[in-house]
């Protein structure tokens, strides 16, 4: 065999392994994509081979293909084959591939899951851990379903290796499957309170990416990560829960309050960078929380900005921008203690790294004032000249700009100093912002009448200075710059000083150059600059100035005639016609001034820019629909070919223009003024609007002519913003001076009253009044504009769905699923089985799917969602029926039953909690545990042994009419329920167990139904109790066998629930089992045989948890009894002391079988075979329906039905060891025999003793 | 949450990539260039952060290999500098003193350990002992697994790694006695 291996790896050692890839890639880098292509066929032959070895290494090569973006999910079978390799080695290359390249739509994923799943539960925490960390990565809805409850089994692990991983990943459960989210959160919550710190560490990540998404839900968690943040030492940890609670604290400013203090204290303390900034971070958070209300937290903001400069100083150029950036956060609230570090941001800007510069550009944003705006875009106009590289120089001049107009330009004192700065941002060359200065210059020009001279006045120069800007390249974007400026020329001419030079500079020869957009506006506003020039020549007799206008005109426009762009070319056509006739007129004398400049009367008013959007549709106007029939293909396509002859439109419509002649234009303008007035869409001049500039009372006017003066206007290209600032430095102190003139008069007047006032006061914000009344005309909006709508969020957040209120006690409804045994069951002809089979499956999904939906209305609005829910019921309930003979109709009235009567301590319970956390945010200093000891006070009165006649109610009760019997089962339900809500804050999964008589050896095995809220057969069965605590066993629950590992010893494991019923916290719990020579306790490597095992946890009082351990079986045809001992440590406040508690754990011979479906055609084969002995057995006097009575032994007894004929049935299981046992059970009157077979007549003789002693209980 | 983990070399050849969110062959790809072309025209004295909308790149620049991690803003950025530091001294202890060949040689290695770290996107384990004895243990199992068998292919490895010239055409390795025919097909 060894030698068979050996020649197989000898022969192996010529395929290619990884290392070979890879060095013949690097050897082959000419032709690499052909190499990796025969490559690729290699693998697939090898991928075909029955070697798992060789298998595995082309799994391993495909992994690293995949890196260099070959897709390989068509080796995806494959890669599960080397998945469920029984070695750990290949194992683990099975999983990285798997994790590297599955995903949701990959279709083999569904194969995974019961290979998954004995991963999980395998003795190996290895294979444990490399199953979970592929499970993380490849996780979809259906496996975190099936899945969700062996992982937090898991989180219960002996192994803190496994617990940590199993912790982490049930938030990726979390997200594909929100109902696990509450069963499994209580467990979850108890990890924060691991002995080992990588556990508490996952869950606190676990519970803060949980909390990030929708804080309010972990409001009630604050006061236990409190303790944490001020007990724990991992660095990590902190982070992660100052982090967290920089989340939390906007929604509870007392919280704030109470974390001021700790945190100010780590900032003193810690030394680990890290942990400082995200202190700093979180005081910030709770800063702005506060910022109102709150007397002074000065000290803390102090605290924070003398910290963050500390960062920003530092050479670290990683600390410098992260203490920006938490400046900035600090700016919000607290500008001005930011504002005194201006020196130092300023210098930020100087730095070498970009993004440190951007950063300070941020921050300057928000520092600016009235006071030091000037200052700083002075600043910034340096370094735009310094500035390499066009992106960051494209950067400073969007911040400048939005420095500059933030809010509605409220920092701008002196318009005509930023005129002259968006003048000189446009000797910036290639820059890509040419528009955005332009649509600057147009806002304020159009918005600031009073700076209406001046900036005409600059643009004019612009313009007639466009060489400068066209000059070097056609692309250059700044040109868009020329459009605001000839726009604003021509709107605005009355204020030109010299029309006639600026309308012969727009109608150079060059212009044609431009884009067509921008040739367009020049074309029409030279027509408006045309009118004025003929309104300013009026008075004269000679009008030579006016005909040498329209003769330029006429001279020129021709240029834009021939255009290639259709707006100039129709635009010029139209004027010149127009001038055309105007000469002819002009030459009759005619007063045509007066007409033309008609043509462009009005003024134009700023409109917000969400205006359109917010007027509302009227009633009735559907916006989508067709006004007439749609076009048919056909017609669309004939519509093309017009836009080929578009450009011969024009000419057809030129005799049109001058047979209007000017009375009819006037007598239409009239009318569509008249019009225009009615029509309440049409934007008119406001009333506010029509306020021209005003001088505020009071202050000195710099008339603009003045300015002319001190500025040469006509030497384009010279920084003139400096002088604006000189000039406003003057006008503050002027202002200044008589301000104090006026208050020494005011002094003076009031001397005889309190006089004493304003010293020398510091100039404040308030007093720098503007140069120019900055009556900025609104932006308008329609009357009954919409008001905006808060963006939603996204829907298809997946963390929309695990917005789920943890407080609320568990319903029964929402347990986990758990492997079910309902589809052995259902399998009730045979004929057909397999279709059945399958059917069964889609079903299940849309349960489920309909579950979620259900749940997810509760969340919505409980109240309401009660008759829907009933509905919904019903429906589930139908399909329930199709597919399994109407069985299900009782356990559909238990989950009602169970979802309406646990509403009321809902509401209850969530209160308590809140008042919990109200009181300790308003209280103690101290962090209290009430709500544990809550908890415990509820725990301690509560009854361990409930309702006995809750026993004959089975959960199987399959095809029940809806009989009397029913009724009467929901009062019985309904008691019992009642009872549980006196224990409703125990553990969830004590829920389970609450309907075995107490001690008794419980032959009940087997698992719960997801549907089946109410369980009396349970999982659980009590191991042992006395007045400190209490264990539960769940009676072998996993069972598998390990074939290849071990020669031929099988293994158990046995999860142990630990509850904690005292008031004392109870550690060191050490468990021990005396070993028989079948059965031993597996225990780790290096201890002894008499040697305990270490439960890896401590219970507080009142909390419960699980362990699993592990047992080698040698044989399985006899039930086992091990005596094993609990010993542990009672701690007290004051003393310890030491107990123990014996117990005995029972293996019944039913629970190493395992429910194994099996078909009657095999099942027939089987019994043929001969192969198997026979027995039987005889029951009297039991008095239940036959279907009652195979559902129990399906339960118990881990069987499955193969067929049934009336009250005939055969059933099948198999056990861990591969025997095969099968029954036929009949019935007559009140007798039952049961004829089994089986390959191990011990086995089978112990089988049926069980199976007789559980219908001996009823 | 960690979005993505990927390294890759000066010239931008990916070294190891691990998402952990699914995103196409073709899209990595281009997600891998993207970043390379952002980080590698970054000076080595500018800060390790660069920030998009959703997500921050946090990196770290060793010798010839970045290391770039993608998070979204539940990290810590100095905490998360921290790991990429931790996870390289890690490798720097499982390969003794790692150098870029042994990531490109043992990228599956080199996963193994990053598993330890990290888990599907969320930080696992930052005690770097820890880390690299879960990595010795599991390393130990599989030397174990391959046992007799794996000791041919491990001796032929061996050859192979070796450099071409220096081989002698009969070698001794452990007590199996291998003759190597020709070495031109390896």
């Amino acid at each position: 065999m060894a030698l068979k291996i050996v020649k197989g790896s000898i022969d192996r050692m010529f395929d290619k392994n990884l290392q070979d890839l890879v060095r013949g890639i690097r050897n082959h880098k000419e032709d690499e994509a052909k190499y990796i292509s025969t490559c690729i066929d290699e693998i697939k032959q090898e991928l075909k081979q029955d070697n798992i070895a060789v298998k595995a290494n082309a799994v391993c090569k495909l992994t690293y293909l995949q890196m260099l973006g070959y897709d390989v999910s068509w080796a995806a079978f494959n890669i599960v084959e080397v998945m469920s390799s029984s070695k750990f080695t290949y194992k683990r290359i099975g999983y990285l591939a798997a994790s590297q390249c599955f995903h949701e739509s990959t279709d083999v994923i569904m194969l995974t899951t019961n290979q998954i799943r004995k991963d999980l539960s395998s003795p190996n925490q290895y294979d444990t851990g490399v199953a979970l960390t592929g499970l993380s990565c490849f996780v979809t809805p259906d496996l975190a379903r099936d899945l969700a409850n062996d992982i937090m089994t898991l989180m219960s692990h002996t192994k803190p290796y496994i617990r940590k991983k199993a912790v982490l990943i049930m938030y990726k459960v979390f997200l594909k499957y929100p109902e696990s989210l509450r069963p499994a959160f209580p467990r979850l919550k108890e990890k924060l309170e691991d002995p080992d710190p990588g556990v508490q560490s996952a869950a606190v990540n676990v519970i803060c990416e949980l909390a990030r998404r929708n804080p309010k839900n972990y409001l009630s968690l604050a006061p236990l990560f409190f303790k944490l943040m001020t007990s724990s030492t991992n660095n990590w940890v902190l982070i992660k829960i100052i982090k967290l609670f920089g989340a939390l604290t906007p929604l509870e400013p007392r919280l704030g309050k109470k974390l001021i203090e700790p945190l100010t204290n780590l900032i003193h303390s810690t030394s680990a960078m890290s942990l400082l900034y995200e202190c700093v971070n979180t005081v910030i958070a709770v800063l702005i929380s506060l910022s109102s209300g709150m007397p002074n937290h000065s000290a803390s903001i102090q605290l924070c900005v003398q910290k963050l400069r500390i960062l920003i100083e530092d050479s670290d150029q990683n600390l410098k921008y992260l203490g920006l950036l938490a400046m900035s956060k600090i700016l919000k609230t607290h500008p001005k203690s930011v504002q005194s570090h201006k020196d130092l941001i300023l210098q930020c800007l100087d730095d070498k790294d970009e993004s440190i510069r951007l950063r300070a550009l941020d921050l300057l944003y928000g520092m600016v004032s009235k006071k030091n705006l000037m200052e700083i875009v002075k600043k910034l106009m340096l370094h735009v000249d310094k500035a390499e590289g066009t992106t960051y120089r494209d950067e400073l001049l969007t911040k400048i700009i939005d420095i500059c107009s933030q809010s509605n330009y409220q920092y701008i004192t002196n318009f005509e100093w930023y005129i002259s700065i968006l003048v000189e941002l446009t000797r910036l060359e290639g820059t890509r912002h040419g528009h955005l200065i332009a649509s600057q210059m147009l806002d304020v020009a159009i918005r600031v009448k009073a700076i209406r001279a001046f900036a005409v006045a600059q643009m004019a120069t612009l313009l007639d200075n466009a060489h400068l800007l066209t000059g070097n390249t056609q692309r250059n974007g700044i040109c868009e710059v020329l459009y605001a400026a000839a726009w604003i020329c021509g709107e605005f001419s009355e204020h030109l000083e010299n029309p006639m030079q600026t309308l012969e500079a727009m109608l150079r020869p060059k212009v044609a150059t431009l884009p067509g957009h921008i040739q367009a506006v020049y074309v029409q506003n030279a027509a408006k600059l045309f009118a004025t020039v003929l309104k300013g020549e009026e008075g004269n007799t000679d009008g030579t100035a006016a005909q040498e206008a329209s003769q330029l005109m006429i001279d020129r426009l021709p240029l834009f005639v021939q255009s290639a762009n259709l707006e100039v070319q129709e635009r010029a056509s139209c004027i010149l016609q127009l001038v055309k006739y105007i000469q002819k007129l002009q030459q009759k004398d005619v007063e045509v001034a007066e007409e033309v400049d008609a043509l462009f009367a009005g003024e134009l008013n700023p409109v917000a820019p969400k205006a359109q959007k917010k007027v509302p549709v009227p009633e009735g106007l559907d916006l989508d629909a067709w006004i007439n029939e749609p076009p048919s293909e056909s017609e669309s396509e004939d519509e093309q070919p017009k836009a080929i002859f578009a450009k011969e439109e024009p000419k057809h419509s030129r005799p049109r223009h001058t047979e209007v002649d000017e009375k009819e234009l006037a007598r239409r303008r009239e009318a569509r003024k008249q019009e225009q007035a009615n029509n309440p869409f049409y934007i008119k001049a406001s009333p506010s609007s029509q306020k021209v500039y005003q001088e505020a009372p009071g202050v000195e006017h710099i008339p603009v002519v003045q300015i002319d003066l001190n500025v040469p206007l006509k030497v384009p290209g010279l920084p003139m913003s400096d002088q604006y600032v000189k000039m406003e430095e003057e006008r503050r102190q002027k202002e200044r001076a008589e301000k104090k003139k006026k208050e020494k008069k005011k002094r003076k007047e009031k001397r005889s009253g309190r006089g004493k006032k304003h010293d020398s006061a510091p100039e404040s914000e308030e007093d720098i009044t503007p140069a120019h009344m900055v009556d900025i005309v609104t932006e308008e909006m329609p009357e009954n504009a919409l008001p905006s709508d808060d963006d939603e969020r996204d829907p298809t957040d997946p963390h929309k769905a695990l917005d789920i209120d943890l407080d609320r006690p568990l319903a029964d409804s929402e347990k986990l699923p758990v492997r079910s045994h309902r589809a052995a069951e259902a399998q009730k002809s045979p004929t057909d089985g397999e279709t059945e089979n399958a059917t069964l499956q889609e079903p299940k999904k849309k349960n489920s799917k309909e579950k979620r939906e259900k749940k997810r209305d509760k969340e919505r609005d409980r109240k309401k969602s009660k008759e829907e829910k009933k509905k919904k019921k019903h429906k589930h309930e139908d399909k329930e029926e199709d597919l399994l003979g109407g069985q299900a109709d009782e356990p559909v009235l238990q989950s009602e039953e169970t979802s309406q009567v646990a509403e009321p301590p809902t509401s209850s319970s969530t209160t308590a909690e809140v008042s919990d956390l109200d009181f300790w945010l308003s209280n103690a200093p101290v962090p209290s545990n009430t709500q544990e000891a809550a908890t415990v006070a509820a725990a301690a009165p509560e009854p361990s042994v409930t309702a006995p006649d809750s026993e004959p109610d089975e959960p199987k009760d399959t095809e029940m009419e809806e009989t009397k019997s029913s009724k009467h089962k929901k009062k019985k339900q309904k008691k019992e329920k009642e009872e549980k809500e006196k224990k409703k804050k125990k553990k969830h999964h004590h829920h389970h167990h609450h309907s075995d008589g107490a001690g008794e050896e419980s032959v009940q095995n087997g698992t719960v139904e997801e549907e089946e809220p109410l369980p009396p057969m349970s999982n659980y069965c009590l191991l042992a109790e006395n007045s400190y605590i209490k264990m539960m066993m769940e009676d072998a629950e996993e069972v598998y066998d390990i074939q290849g590992n071990l020669q031929d010893g099988s293994q158990v494991v046995v999860s142990v629930i630990f509850e904690n019923k005292c008031s004392s916290f109870l550690k060191s719990m050490e468990f021990n089992v005396l070993d028989s020579l079948n059965s031993k306790l597996q225990r780790p490597e290096g201890s002894g045989p008499h040697d305990g095992l270490v439960v890896p946890f401590q219970l507080p009082p009142g909390v419960s948890n699980e362990a699993r351990f592990v047992f080698t079986v040698q044989s399985i045809v006899m039930p086992q009894k091990l005596k094993g001992t609990l010993t542990f440590i009672v701690k007290n406040e004051d003393d310890s002391t030491h107990e123990k508690l014996d117990f005995k754990l029972h293996f019944t011979c039913t629970s190493y079988l395992i429910t194994t479906p099996c078909y009657s055609d095999a099942f027939a084969k089987l019994l043929e075979s001969g192969d198997l002995k026979s027995s039987s057995l005889r029951l009297e006097g039991v008095n239940m329906p036959f279907h009652h009575l195979l559902a129990r032994i399906c339960f118990h007894h881990h069987f499955s039905v193969v067929e049934r004929i009336d009250s005939c049935a055969s059933m099948y299981s198999r056990s861990i060891q591969g025997h095969h046992v099968c029954l036929l059970v009949k019935t007559s009157a009140q007798t039952v025999s049961i004829d089994a077979k089986c390959d191990e007549p011990t086995l089978l003789g112990n089988v049926l003793d069980e199976i007789k002693q559980t219908f001996s209980q009823c | 949450m960690i979005k993505a983990i990927l390294i890759f070399n000066n010239h931008g050849k990916p070294r190891l990539i691990r998402f952990y969110q699914y995103f196409s062959e073709d899209m990595q790809q281009q997600i891998i260039r993207e970043t390379f072309h952002l980080v590698s025209k970054r000076d080595d004295n500018v800060c390790n952060f660069l920030e998009g909308s959703d997500y921050k790149l946090i990196y770290r620049h060793y010798a010839t290999l970045y290391f770039v991690f993608c998070v979204d803003s539940s990290e810590s950025e100095l905490g998360i500098l921290d790991l990429i530091q931790v996870f390289v001294e890690t490798l720097d202890k499982c390969f003794e003193n790692v150098c870029e060949l042994d990531l490109i040689f043992h990228m599956d290695k080199v996963h193994y350990i990053l598993q330890e770290v990290v888990m599907g996107g969320m930080v696992l384990e930052t005690n770097m002992n820890e880390i690299v004895a879960q990595v010795e243990v599991q390393n130990r199992m599989e030397k174990s697994e391959g046992g007799l068998s794996a000791a041919p292919a491990r001796a032929v490895s061996a050859v192979k790694n070796m450099n071409l010239p220096e081989i002698p055409r009969n070698i001794n390795i452990g007590d199996i006695n291998i003759k190597v025919p020709s070495l031109s097909p390896f």
